[in-house]
C-alpha cells in the first residue's frame, strides 16, 4: 500500500511529460513568455491536455475492464479483445454508421455498447455449456467468437466502403483526440468508480457462483453489473479513439502478481498502471519517429504481447504455476 | 430445524435425489453417507439453495430456501462444495475475512476481525494467513475454505466431503473442531462423509443415502452394522466395538 503514492506519483509525471511532447514547440518557457504564448496556451488546451486525459481515462478503464471480465469468466486470459467485447462493439459501431448516419456519437456509443453486452453475454453463456473448462480454451472460444463477429462486420464494410472506419475503431490512435471530442471517456471514468464501489462484489463472484451464493449475493446480478461496465467502457474507448489491445490482459495479470486479486486492494493498482502504461507507449510511439507517429494500437501491441509471453513463461516455469 | 419435504431432482428424466423427506433437528454433527451416486451432494446443494429442487421444499427454520433472500440465508447457512477451484489469487486471510460479508457488505468490525483471527487459529493456518492460496498445498487450501464457512459464523455449516485433501492428522483435527463447533458454539454441522468410521466415531446422527432416497438414519449404533453396510454399500463389513465406538472392517 506505501508505494501506492510513489506510483501515483509516476503517472501524474508522465502524463505532465505527455502534455509536453509533440511537433508543435508547448514548453514551460514558451506558455509564460510575454511573446507568442497565446499559441502554445492553445495547443495545450485544446489539443495535449485532452489528449493526456483521454489517455489516463481509456487506459484506467480500459485495464480495470479487463481485470473484472477475468473475475467474472475466472479466467486470467480473457480481455475485451478475447471475449467478443471489443469486436461486438464495433460491429455495433458500423450499424449505427451505415444505418442511422446521423446519430450523435453518444448513441452511437449506446449501440455499441448494448452489442457489445450481447456478445459478451453470449460468450459467457457459450463458456457455462463447456463441461470442461481448460484455461486455455477460453479465451480461444472468445478468440473465435470474435473472429466470427468481425468477418461478419468486415463483409459488411467492405461492402459499403466503410473499411477505413473500421480499421479506426480497431486501432488505438490518440493523435485525433482534440477538445470536444473525448469527453464521452469521462464515462468511463465513472463506470472505474462504479467498479471500485463495487469492488468486493466482484471478488466475491471471483471465487465462483457456489461462493457468491453462499455469501448471500445474487450471483446473476453481480455478473449483470460487471458486463454493463465493461460493455460501456469498451464502447467509449473504441468510439473516441479505437481498441488498446492487451491492456486489459495484462495490467491485471501483473498487479495480480505482486498484489493479489483481491480487488479493494489491487484496483488502484491495475487503475494506475493502465494509465502508466498507456501513456509511456502513447508518448513513445510520439517519440520513435519524430515528427510522425505510431499508433498506440501498434506500440500497445509490441509491449504488450512481449508482457504476456514474460507473463506466460514466467507461470510455466514456477513450480506452483498452475495455469489460470 | 432443516425440513426437507418430498423433494425430488432430476436431469433429463435421470432422478437424483428421489422423493425425500426428513427433518433435521438443530444441534450436532449429522453425516451423510452412501456410496457414489446416491445423491448425498446434489441433496446437500438443495437444502444450502445453490441447485433449484425439481419439486418439493426445504425450510431452514421455516424459511423457504428457495424465496427467502439470500443474505438473509446467508447469516444462517453456509455451504462448502468440494472441488473447489480458485482462479482468483486470495490471501488466506482474506478469504476468511469473505466469510463475514453477510454481515457488513464488505467493511470488517473489530468484531469481525476477532472471528477471523479465531478461525484461522482453529485451523492452524496462522503460519499461512498472509500466503496467496495458489501457494498452498491442497490440504491447506481446503482448510482455508472451512476456516471461510465457519467464520461466516451460521446455525448451520453444511460440507461437503470436507477431508478431502487432508491428512490423517487433519483429517482428526478436523473432525474434532467439528464436534466442538457443535458442542461448544450450539451449530448444527450437516456432513458429507465417505469414511464410515469418522462418521460413526463423530456423529451424533448419520443419513445413509442409495439410489436418490435415504434408505436409513438414525444413531451410529444403529447404521453401523453389518447389515446396514451391506445394504447401503453391498459390501461385507466386519463391525468391531472399540472404546466404546463401531468401527467398520471391510478392507477384506
Amino acid at each position: 500500500m506505501r508505494w501506492l503514492l510513489p506510483a501515483a506519483g509516476g503517472v501524474v509525471a508522465l502524463a505532465a511529460a505527455s502534455l509536453f511532447v509533440g511537433v508543435s514547440d508547448v514548453t514551460m518557457g514558451s506558455l509564460f513568455s510575454p511573446g507568442g504564448s497565446d499559441e502554445a496556451v492553445q495547443i495545450l488546451l485544446a489539443s495535449r491536455l485532452p489528449r493526456t486525459l483521454a489517455l489516463v481515462l481509456a487506459g484506467t478503464a480500459m485495464a480495470v475492464s479487463g481485470l473484472i471480465l477475468q473475475m467474472l469468466a475466472r479466467n486470467k486470459f480473457v480481455e475485451p479483445s478475447t471475449a467478443g467485447t471489443a469486436e461486438s462493439a464495433v460491429f455495433g459501431m458500423l450499424m449505427v454508421t451505415l444505418l442511422a448516419p446521423g446519430t450523435p456519437i453518444i448513441g452511437r456509443m449506446l449501440v455499441a455498447s448494448l452489442c457489445a453486452l450481447a456478445g459478451t453475454t453470449l460468450f459467457l453463456a457459450i463458456l457455462r455449456r463447456m463441461p470442461l473448462r481448460s484455461p486455455l480454451v477460453v479465451p480461444l472460444v472468445g478468440l473465435m467468437l470474435g473472429a466470427v463477429i468481425t468477418a461478419s462486420t468486415e463483409f459488411v464494410a467492405y461492402r459499403y466502403d466503410l473499411m477505413q472506419s473500421v480499421r479506426a475503431w480497431e486501432t488505438g490512435d490518440f493523435s485525433g483526440v482534440l477538445r470536444g471530442r473525448y469527453e464521452l471517456l469521462w464515462i468511463s471514468g465513472v463506470l472505474t468508480a462504479v467498479a471500485y464501489a463495487a469492488a468486493d462484489r466482484f471478488t466475491v463472484a471471483g471465487l465462483g457462483e457456489d461462493f457468491t451464493t453462499n455469501l448471500g449475493l445474487d450471483y446473476r446480478r453481480v455478473v449483470a453489473l460487471g458486463l454493463v461496465i465493461v460493455s460501456l467502457v469498451t464502447a467509449a474507448v473504441i468510439a473516441t479513439c479505437g481498441m488498446i489491445p492487451f491492456l486489459g490482459l495484462v495490467v491485471p495479470n501483473l498487479v495480480s502478481l505482486m498484489h493479489g486479486d483481491n480487488m479493494r486492494r489491487s484496483l488502484p493498482w491495475v487503475a494506475l498502471t493502465g494509465a502508466g502504461l498507456v501513456l509511456a507507449c502513447d508518448i513513445a510511439g510520439r517519440l520513435v519517429i519524430h515528427p510522425y507517429e505510431i499508433p498506440i494500437g501498434t506500440t500497445m501491441g509490441v509491449v504488450g504481447s512481449g508482457l504476456f509471453l514474460y507473463l506466460l513463461l514466467r507461470r510455466n516455469a514456477g513450480g506452483t504455476g498452475r495455469a489460470a | 430445524m432443516i425440513e426437507v419435504r418430498n423433494t425430488t431432482k432430476s436431469y433429463r428424466g435421470s432422478i437424483v435425489v428421489d422423493d425425500v423427506s426428513i427433518s433435521l433437528p438443530a444441534g450436532g454433527v449429522i453425516s451423510l453417507i452412501g456410496p457414489n451416486g446416491a445423491g448425498k451432494s446434489t441433496l446437500l446443494s438443495i437444502i444450502s439453495r445453490l441447485l433449484p429442487a425439481s419439486a418439493g421444499t426445504v425450510t431452514v427454520d421455516g424459511m423457504d430456501v428457495a424465496t427467502t433472500p439470500g443474505d438473509v440465508l446467508a447469516r444462517r447457512l453456509s455451504i462448502l462444495r468440494q472441488d473447489n477451484q480458485m482462479t482468483a489469487r486470495l490471501t488466506v486471510r482474506d478469504l476468511v475475512a469473505f466469510g463475514r460479508y453477510p454481515y457488513g457488505k464488505g467493511r470488517l468490525t473489530a468484531e469481525d476481525e476477532i472471528h477471523i483471527r479465531r478461525v484461522i487459529g482453529y485451523l492452524e493456518l496462522d503460519a499461512h494467513a498472509g500466503r496467496f492460496l495458489d501457494e498452498l498445498s491442497g490440504g491447506q487450501r481446503q482448510r482455508a475454505f472451512i476456516a471461510m464457512v465457519l467464520c461466516q459464523d451460521t446455525d448451520y455449516v453444511l460440507l461437503d466431503e470436507p477431508l478431502n485433501n487432508l491428512d490423517v492428522k487433519h483429517a482428526v483435527a478436523m473432525m474434532k473442531l467439528f464436534r466442538r463447533t457443535a458442542d461448544e458454539f450450539g451449530k448444527t454441522v450437516i456432513l458429507v462423509l465417505h469414511d464410515i468410521n469418522f462418521a460413526s466415531c463423530y456423529s451424533d446422527r448419520i443419513v445413509a443415502m442409495r439410489d436418490g432416497r435415504i434408505v436409513y438414519e438414525g444413531p451410529p449404533e444403529t447404521i453401523i452394522t453389518p447389515e446396514v453396510i451391506h445394504d447401503v454399500y453391498g459390501v461385507r463389513a466386519d463391525i468391531h466395538e472399540i472404546d466404546g465406538k463401531r468401527m467398520a472392517l471391510y478392507f477384506r
